[in-house]
């Protein structure tokens, strides 16, 4: 009798977050189509500013795509905190042991979009790889794909870009990630990692099978949306700003003779500029499309992008710890020589 | 008793490690709360995700961060 009441309750308290849920996701569409309506009243109405001016310009790129990067990213980091709760490194580690390069390469890329972990876990999660012999390079495919991937780079392409280059880039990117991890396997690097790594004793494989239920899953949405949110929101509109007056004030076409396609060299240059450079998607985008408005070339931009996001300096120090110098290097040329083809590629055929 | 938080330092390991020793201060016992930065003893103990909570030896949770009273609940009475 007291489990029925329980359940009655559980079951009324679900039905009453479901019909939250779904008016919460109809007022989210409803201010989203109204922001440009709104933006378009501030400026050009409420401020008096004239169609065309510098200021006009700028304060509509800003005024409009702020508050929409950022309700698309609380929304697609939500559902992404959600899908991920079903998958854990334990899980992923389990899948890639054993499996042969390429196939292994290509579902390393995939599950290194979709499984959670903390960045400053990349050591740990390489030793736990090669311990339970998951292939270099499917480990590679993995922690390249897990930076480069992500939901906020894909948001703020497709809020800014439009869903082809947002499609595009997560294409190019899983490529790079299975064929620099494919290349790594070929060239035979396992005597470059640290032999501390190879010699240590095979750990006890903890299995961790935590029941987790719908509502557990959900909180991790929020736990999500809390996390990435709260800590990026700041690099949105600062690059949204700056993307803002480069919009309004930089003329057209400046960046056509540095960054244009005509500039073969530019495109290496990204990608060496790239490297010390670090920061996340987040800040990097709307700079990016702002560029891409004054005559920049795409592939370019996309060569630099990936540069800035998948090659970081401290990420490679991080590295270090577990890899030695020779298999760093590789790692490093050959992730850039794939930025570099799908640079050239995007500039031949956009 | 002892709890152990493996991880290498960052934000998350560091609210772990918060969330540890307000669970024990709500216990009110000897408990030494201590942090394992290097990754090797980490994997040793069969940890590759973190931040990791070990109570006397036994890992109770892995790659995300343990909650107050998830820990609380690990402690013995």
């Amino acid at each position: 009798m007291e489990q029925q009441v329980a359940n009655k309750k559980i079951g009324a308290s679900g039905v009453e977050k479901i019909i939250i849920g779904v008016l919460g996701i109809g007022l989210w569409f409803f201010v989203y189509k109204s922001l440009a309506p709104v933006a378009s009243f501030v400026v050009y109405d409420l401020a008096g500013l004239t169609a065309g001016s510098h200021l006009a310009e700028a304060l509509e790129f800003f005024i409009y795509d702020t508050p929409k990067v950022l309700m698309l990213l609380t929304l697609i980091v939500f559902i992404v905190g959600v899908i991920r709760s079903f998958f854990t490194p334990e899980k992923t580690r389990k899948i890639l042991a054993g499996k042969n390069e390429f196939v292994g390469n290509v579902l390393g890329a995939i599950l290194g979009v979709a499984t959670p972990f903390c960045s400053c876990s990349a050591v740990p999660l390489f030793i736990g790889f090669v311990q339970a012999g998951v292939p270099l390079g499917v480990t590679f495919s993995f922690l390249i794909a897990a930076p480069m991937v992500n939901e906020i780079a894909l948001v703020l392409l497709y809020g800014l870009l439009g869903w082809k280059v947002a499609l595009l880039y997560m294409v190019t990117g899983l490529f790079i990630a299975i064929f620099a991890g494919i290349v790594i396997g070929l060239m035979k690097q396992e005597k470059h990692i640290e032999d501390w790594v190879l010699a240590m004793q095979r750990g006890p494989a903890l299995d961790f099978e935590e029941n987790i239920s719908w509502t557990d899953r959900l909180n991790a949405g929020v736990a999500a949306v809390k996390e990435i949110v709260g800590k990026v929101w700041i690099y949105v509109v600062a690059g949204i700003a700056v993307g803002a007056i480069i919009h309004g004030y930089v003329p057209e076409n400046f960046m056509a003779s540095i960054m244009g396609k005509d500039a073969w060299w530019s495109v290496p240059a990204a990608v060496i500029l790239g490297i010390p450079m670090y920061s996340n998607a987040a800040g990097i985008i709307p700079i990016v499309q702002a560029l891409l408005g004054k005559g920049a070339a795409l592939g370019t931009v996309l060569a630099f992008m990936m540069s800035v996001i998948a090659l970081s300096l401290p990420e490679l120090v991080i590295l270090r710890k577990v890899l030695k110098p020779r298999l760093i290097a590789t790692f490093v040329s050959v992730v850039g020589l794939g930025i570099l083809f799908v640079g050239y590629l995007f500039n031949m055929i956009v | 008793m002892e709890i152990k938080i493996c991880g290498p330092g960052c934000a998350k390991c560091d609210e772990a490690y918060c969330n540890a020793m307000l669970a024990v201060k709500k216990r009110g016992q000897e408990v030494v709360v201590s942090k394992i930065t290097d990754f090797q003893v980490i994997a040793g103990m069969g940890v590759f995700s973190t931040p990791a909570v070990v109570v006397d030896g036994v890992v109770k949770c892995v790659g995300r961060v343990a909650s107050e009273d998830e820990i609380f609940s690990w402690l013995d009475a």
